[in-house]
C-alpha cells in the first residue's frame, strides 16, 4: 500500500465518474449529484495519497511496472515529490468545479448536453492525473491525448454555436501541433535511451540533448500557452463553461509546464542558453499577455489572457532554475523552481475563483461583455468580496498568495545580479524588471475589471436586477478564496513538499537542505499580519467616527453637472486605452471611428478592439493561404487505386536507394 | 530601540511639513507671502475633525481606498532607513514588500476612484495606473543597481552602501539613478511636470481627480498619506544623494531632516519653473526615467 495505489485509484474514479451520468435520465438531477459525489470521493482518495506521502508515511518515490499487451508500452507509473506537486491541483480544482457545475450547468436546463458534459470533465481530470505519474513515453502520449481530447468536448459543449465550434477547431489544431512535436520528442528520447522509460539520462551528450529540449519546450509550450504558440487559448476559455475554462486555465495549462520540468529533469545537464530561452519567453509571455488581457471586454476572454501572463511568470522562474542548474548554483535553482511551483498552485487558485466567479455573473446575466455590467457590488456583495481577494491576490499584491510566488522569483533574480556570493549572471536578473512591468499592468488590468464589473453605477436594466448566487456555486469559490488568503499568511507551511521537488528536480550536491527554511518567511507573514492589523484598526476607527459624526449620502460630485448618468462612467475601453496606447506596438489596436464636421456634428460612433496579433495577423492569414494554394496538390488524389500502388512503389524505391547509399 | 521610536515619530509627525515648504517656496518663486508653513497639518486637523458625504453609489471599496493606502505607506516606510540608522523593519527580500505595498496602495486608490462612477474619477485612474506601469519597471532597475553595488537583497544596506562603499566606479550608475529615481518621487508623488496638484480642472489632473468624492476624514487621510508617502519616496532619492554630498559621513540624525526639507524646496523650485507636461507626453518623460535607470544598470555590469 503506497502513495501510487491511491493516486492510481484516485485518477480511475474521476475518469469514470461522468459515465455513471448516463445510467440516469438526462434531466436526472441526481445523476449530476452522484457525478460529483465521484469525483469528490476521487478527489479525496487522490488528496490523502500525495498528502500522507508528503508527510512520510509512505516513501516518495514509489512506482509500479507492468508489461501489457500494447506494443512497445508498459503501464509504468511512478509518483515522486514533483508529480505530487502537480497532482494536488488536478485534485483540487476539479472536484469543486463539479460542485459548482451542479448550479451552474443544471441537468434539468441543459438535458441535451448535461451529461456529456460531465462524462467529459472527469475524464479531464482522470487523464491529467494520469498524465503527472505516467513515467512510458508511450503512455504518457495517450494520457496527453485523452487529456486533449476530452478538454475538447468539455469546452464544446455548446457545439450548436458558430463561435464555439470555431474555437473548438483552433484548439483541436493547436493541440495537435503541440502533440506533433511531442512524437518527434519521444522518437528521439527512444532513439537516444533504447526506451520510451521516461528514466533520467543524465549520460547522454548535451548535443543529442538540446534538440530534445526545443522538441519538448515546443510541444509542451503549445499545451501551456506560452506566447507564441497561445493562439487556441482566448477562445477556447472564453466559450467553455465556466467550470471547465477554470479547470483548463487553473490546471490543464499546468501539465504543459509539467511536460517541461519533468523533460529537463530527465535530460543532462544543458547549457546556459536553456534557461535563457525559457527566460525570454517568459517574459514575453508575461508582459504580452497581461497587456492583451487589458484591451479585453469579454470577461473570460481577459481571465484566458491573464492566464497566458501567469504561465509566462511560471516560465521565468522555470528559466532562473535551469539556469541555475547549468551554472551550479544551487539558490537559483530552489528559489527559481519554488517560486515557479507555489504559482503553479497560487494559479490554480486565484484564477480557478476568478473564472468561477465570472460564470456567476455570466450565470446571472447572460453576456459576457464587461460594458454592459456594473455596480454590482450593491446587488452582490459577497461575490465581490470574493473577486476582490482573487483580484488583488493575481496582482500579486500582499498580503495574498500571488505575492508570495512572485517574492521567491524576485529573491532569485536579485540573487542572480550578484547579491551572495559570486559566479553571477546579471542578464539573468532583467527579468526582475519584467515581473514589475507584468505587475503593474496587473493591477491596471484587474482594477479594470473590478471597477467595470462590480462598481460604479449598473450600465444596463439586467445588472438592476441580479442576486447572489446560490450556494453550491458560492461555496467553492469561499475555499478557493480561503485558500488564496491562507499561503499569503502562512507561506511557510505549504513550502515543504516544494522543497522536496527542488531537491529532487535539481542536481544532486547543488540544491542544499535548509535552503528554503533559511528564507524570512516568517517575517513576510508578520508583515503581511502587521499590514492587516494597521487596516483593520483604522477601518474600524473610521467607522466609529462615521457613526458618530453621521455619514450623508449624496449624488456622485461630477463637478457641477447635476444628472449624471451611468452611461457617462468611464467604460473598460476608455479605461485600458491609455494603457493599450502605451503598448500598442504590440498589440496594434483596431479603432473604428465616424469623422467629426462641421460645426453641428452628427451622433458619432467609437469602437475599439485589440485582436490577438498572433491568430488574427498571422497564423489565420497563412492558413487562409494555403487554403488557396495546397488545393493544386489534389492533382495527385486521383482516387484509382492503382495510382496510389504505384505511389508506394515508387516510394519504397526511393527508399531503397537512399538506404542503399547510407549503407556503402 | 531608541532609534526605531525616533523613526516611528519622523515617519508619523514630519510628513505634512513638506507640501508646506513646497508650497512656501512655490509662494517665494511667484512673490507671494503663501500660506504657513504648518497649513497642511491645519488642513489634515480640519479634515479629521469633520464629518463626511459618501455617494450613493459607493460600497466599501470607499473606505478601503484611504485606509489601505495608510496602512501600506505606513508599513513601507518602516522599511526605509531614514540616515544612517536602521530601519525598523528589515529582512532579507523587503524591497519586494516595499515595491508592492505601494502597488497594492494605488490598487484599492483607483478602485475606490471607480467606485463613484464618476467619469473624472475613471480618467484619473486610468492615468494613474498606466503611469504605474513604467514608474515600476525604474524602481526596480535602480533597486537593482543598489542590489549590485552593496550586494545586500535588503533596502537598509542597500541604502547605505552608496555613501558606505562610495567609490569612482560607482558614481556614474548612482548619478543616472537619481535622475530616475527622481523622475520617479515626481510621478508617484503627483507633483508638476507629471500632474498638477493646485488646477481646479479636473480633466488635467491624476492624483486629484481620483479624489474628488473623498471629504472629511477620508480626504484628511489622503492628504496625511500622500505627504508620507513623499517623504518616504524622498528619503529613497537622498539615500543615493548623499554620497555626493560634502560631509557625507556625518549626515545623520537631524542633518537628515534637513536635507529632506531642502529637497521639498528643490520639488517647489521644480514645479515653480516648469509646465506640467501634456499627459500624452509624461510617458515620454517615465520612459525616460526608465532609460536612465536601465543606463545605469548596464554600466555597473559591464
Amino acid at each position: 500500500m503506497n502513495g501510487l495505489s491511491f493516486v492510481c485509484v484516485a485518477a480511475l474514479l474521476m475518469g469514470v465518474s461522468g459515465v455513471t451520468g448516463y445510467l440516469f435520465p438526462s434531466r436526472s438531477a441526481i445523476g449530476q449529484r452522484v457525478v460529483a459525489v465521484l469525483m469528490t470521493c476521487g478527489s479525496a482518495v487522490g488528496l490523502s495519497g500525495c498528502l500522507l506521502s508528503f508527510t512520510g508515511r509512505w516513501a516518495l518515490p514509489c512506482a509500479l511496472d507492468h508489461a501489457w499487451s500494447l506494443p512497445g508500452c508498459r503501464f509504468a507509473v511512478g509518483l515522486d515529490a514533483l508529480s505530487a506537486v502537480f497532482l494536488l491541483p488536478v485534485f483540487v480544482l476539479p472536484a469543486l468545479g463539479a460542485w459548482y457545475g451542479l448550479a451552474y450547468w443544471r441537468a434539468a436546463s441543459h438535458p441535451a448536453n448535461a451529461r456529456r458534459l460531465g462524462a467529459a470533465y472527469g475524464a479531464l481530470a482522470g487523464a491529467m492525473a494520469l498524465v503527472v505519474i505516467a513515467r512510458d513515453g508511450v503512455l504518457f502520449l495517450i494520457a496527453w491525448e485523452a487529456m486533449a481530447l476530452a478538454a475538447y468536448f468539455a469546452a464544446t459543449v455548446e457545439d450548436d454555436s458558430k463561435e464555439v465550434r470555431r474555437a473548438g477547431w483552433i484548439y483541436l489544431v493547436a493541440t495537435h501541433a503541440g502533440t506533433l512535436c511531442l512524437l518527434a520528442f519521444f522518437a528521439g528520447w527512444r532513439h537516444a535511451t533504447g526506451s520510451f522509460m521516461l528514466e533520467a539520462a543524465p549520460g547522454m551528450p548535451v548535443a543529442t540533448a538540446a534538440p530534445l529540449f526545443v522538441l519538448a519546450l515546443c510541444g509542451f509550450g503549445f499545451k501551456a500557452g506560452l506566447m507564441p504558440a497561445h493562439v487556441w487559448l482566448p477562445g477556447a476559455h472564453a466559450n467553455a463553461p465556466s467550470h471547465v475554462s477554470a479547470v483548463m486555465s487553473g490546471v490543464m495549462l499546468k501539465m504543459g509546464i509539467y511536460g517541461i520540468v519533468r523533460a529537463v529533469a530527465l535530460l543532462p545537464v544543458g547549457d546556459v542558453w536553456w534557461g535563457g530561452a525559457l527566460l525570454v519567453i517568459g517574459a514575453i509571455s508575461c508582459v504580452g499577455g497581461i497587456a492583451f488581457a487589458i484591451g479585453q471586454r469579454d470577461i473570460k476572454r481577459l481571465l484566458a489572457y491573464s492566464s497566458i501572463e501567469n504561465v509566462g511568470i511560471i516560465a521565468l522562474g522555470l528559466g532562473l532554475a535551469l539556469t541555475g542548474r547549468a551554472a551550479d548554483r544551487g539558490d537559483w535553482v530552489v528559489l527559481g523552481l519554488c517560486g515557479a511551483l507555489l504559482h503553479v498552485w497560487n494559479h490554480g487558485l486565484f484564477k480557478g475563483l476568478l473564472f468561477l466567479n465570472a460564470g456567476a455573473l455570466i450565470h446571472a446575466t447572460g453576456t459576457r461583455d464587461m460594458e454592459v455590467m456594473g455596480g454590482l457590488a450593491k446587488r452582490m456583495p459577497r461575490m465581490m468580496v470574493l473577486f476582490a481577494v482573487g483580484a488583488v491576490a493575481i496582482c500579486a499584491l500582499p498580503p495574498f498568495n500571488g505575492f508570495i510566488s512572485e517574492w521567491l522569483l524576485y529573491a532569485g533574480f536579485f540573487c542572480a545580479v550578484g547579491v551572495r556570493g559570486a559566479g553571477d549572471l546579471p542578464a539573468v536578473s532583467l527579468a526582475a524588471v519584467a515581473l514589475a512591468m507584468t505587475g503593474a499592468l496587473a493591477v491596471a488590468c484587474f482594477v479594470n475589471m473590478l471597477g467595470r464589473v462590480y462598481l460604479g453605477a449598473p450600465r444596463s436594466e439586467t445588472c438592476r436586477h441580479m442576486h447572489e448566487p446560490e450556494a453550491l456555486m458560492l461555496w467553492p469559490m469561499v475555499l478557493l478564496a480561503g485558500g488564496c488568503v491562507g499561503v499569503g499568511f502562512f507561506p511557510a507551511a505549504v513550502m515543504m513538499p516544494l522543497e522536496a521537488a527542488a531537491a529532487q528536480w535539481g542536481r544532486a550536491g547543488v540544491v542544499l537542505p535548509g535552503m528554503v527554511r533559511a528564507l524570512p518567511f516568517g517575517r513576510l507573514s508578520t508583515a503581511c499580519c502587521a499590514l492587516a492589523a494597521l487596516a483593520a484598526a483604522l477601518a474600524f476607527l473610521l467607522n466609529r467616527t462615521g457613526r458618530a459624526r453621521g455619514v450623508r449620502v449624496g449624488p456622485t460630485w461630477d463637478c457641477g453637472y447635476a444628472r449624471p448618468t451611468a452611461r457617462m462612467q468611464y467604460s473598460a475601453s476608455s479605461f485600458g486605452n491609455s494603457v493599450v496606447g502605451l503598448t500598442s506596438f504590440l498589440l496594434w489596436p483596431r479603432r473604428c471611428r465616424t469623422a467629426l464636421r462641421g460645426l453641428f456634428p452628427r451622433a458619432s460612433s467609437f469602437k475599439g478592439l485589440v485582436p490577438d496579433t498572433i491568430l488574427d495577423r498571422l497564423v489565420l492569414p497563412a492558413f487562409r493561404a494555403a487554403d488557396r494554394f495546397l488545393p493544386r496538390l489534389r492533382v495527385m488524389q486521383q482516387g484509382r487505386t492503382h495510382v496510389y500502388v504505384f505511389y508506394i512503389l515508387a516510394i519504397m524505391i526511393v527508399l531503397l536507394l537512399w538506404g542503399g547509399a547510407g549503407s556503402h | 530601540m531608541l532609534d526605531n521610536l525616533i523613526h516611528i515619530a519622523v515617519l508619523l509627525l514630519v510628513p505634512p511639513l513638506l507640501p508646506g515648504v513646497i508650497a512656501k517656496t512655490k509662494a517665494w518663486f511667484a512673490g507671494r507671502d503663501g500660506p504657513p508653513l504648518f497649513q497642511p497639518y491645519y488642513d489634515i486637523a480640519k479634515c479629521l475633525r469633520r464629518g463626511w458625504v459618501v455617494s450613493e453609489t459607493t460600497t466599501w471599496i470607499f473606505l478601503a481606498g484611504p485606509v489601505v493606502t495608510l496602512a501600506a505607506t505606513l508599513l513601507a516606510g518602516l522599511m526605509v532607513p531614514l540616515g544612517r540608522a536602521h530601519a525598523p523593519i528589515a529582512f532579507t527580500g523587503d524591497l519586494v514588500l516595499f515595491a508592492y505595498l505601494f502597488g497594492l496602495a494605488r490598487f484599492f486608490t483607483t478602485s475606490a476612484a471607480l467606485d463613484t462612477g464618476s467619469a473624472f474619477e475613471g480618467m484619473g485612474a486610468a492615468r494613474e495606473v498606466t503611469f504605474a506601469c513604467l514608474s515600476e519597471p525604474a524602481l526596480f532597475f535602480a533597486f537593482l543597481v543598489l542590489a549590485k553595488i552593496s550586494g545586500a537583497f535588503s533596502l537598509t544596506p542597500m541604502l547605505h552602501a552608496p555613501t558606505v562603499a562610495f567609490s569612482a566606479g560607482i558614481a556614474a550608475p548612482l548619478i543616472l539613478i537619481l535622475i530616475g529615481l527622481f523622475i520617479v518621487l515626481l510621478a508617484e508623488t503627483c507633483r508638476i511636470p507629471v500632474d498638477d496638484p493646485n488646477t481646479h480642472l479636473e480633466l488635467t489632473m491624476i492624483h486629484e481627480a481620483m479624489v474628488l468624492d473623498h471629504s472629511g476624514p477620508l480626504f484628511g487621510i489622503i492628504l496625511y498619506a500622500a505627504a508620507m508617502k513623499m517623504l518616504v519616496l524622498g528619503t529613497l532619492v537622498l539615500q543615493v544623494l548623499v554620497p555626493f554630498l560634502p560631509g557625507r559621513d556625518v549626515l545623520r540624525g537631524p542633518l537628515f531632516l534637513v536635507l529632506l526639507v531642502a529637497l521639498a524646496v528643490l520639488i517647489g523650485g521644480v514645479e515653480s519653473v516648469m509646465a506640467r507636461l501634456k499627459m500624452r507626453h509624461v510617458p515620454y518623460l517615465l520612459v525616460g526615467a526608465l532609460l536612465f535607470c536601465g543606463f545605469g544598470f548596464i554600466l555597473l555590469i559591464r
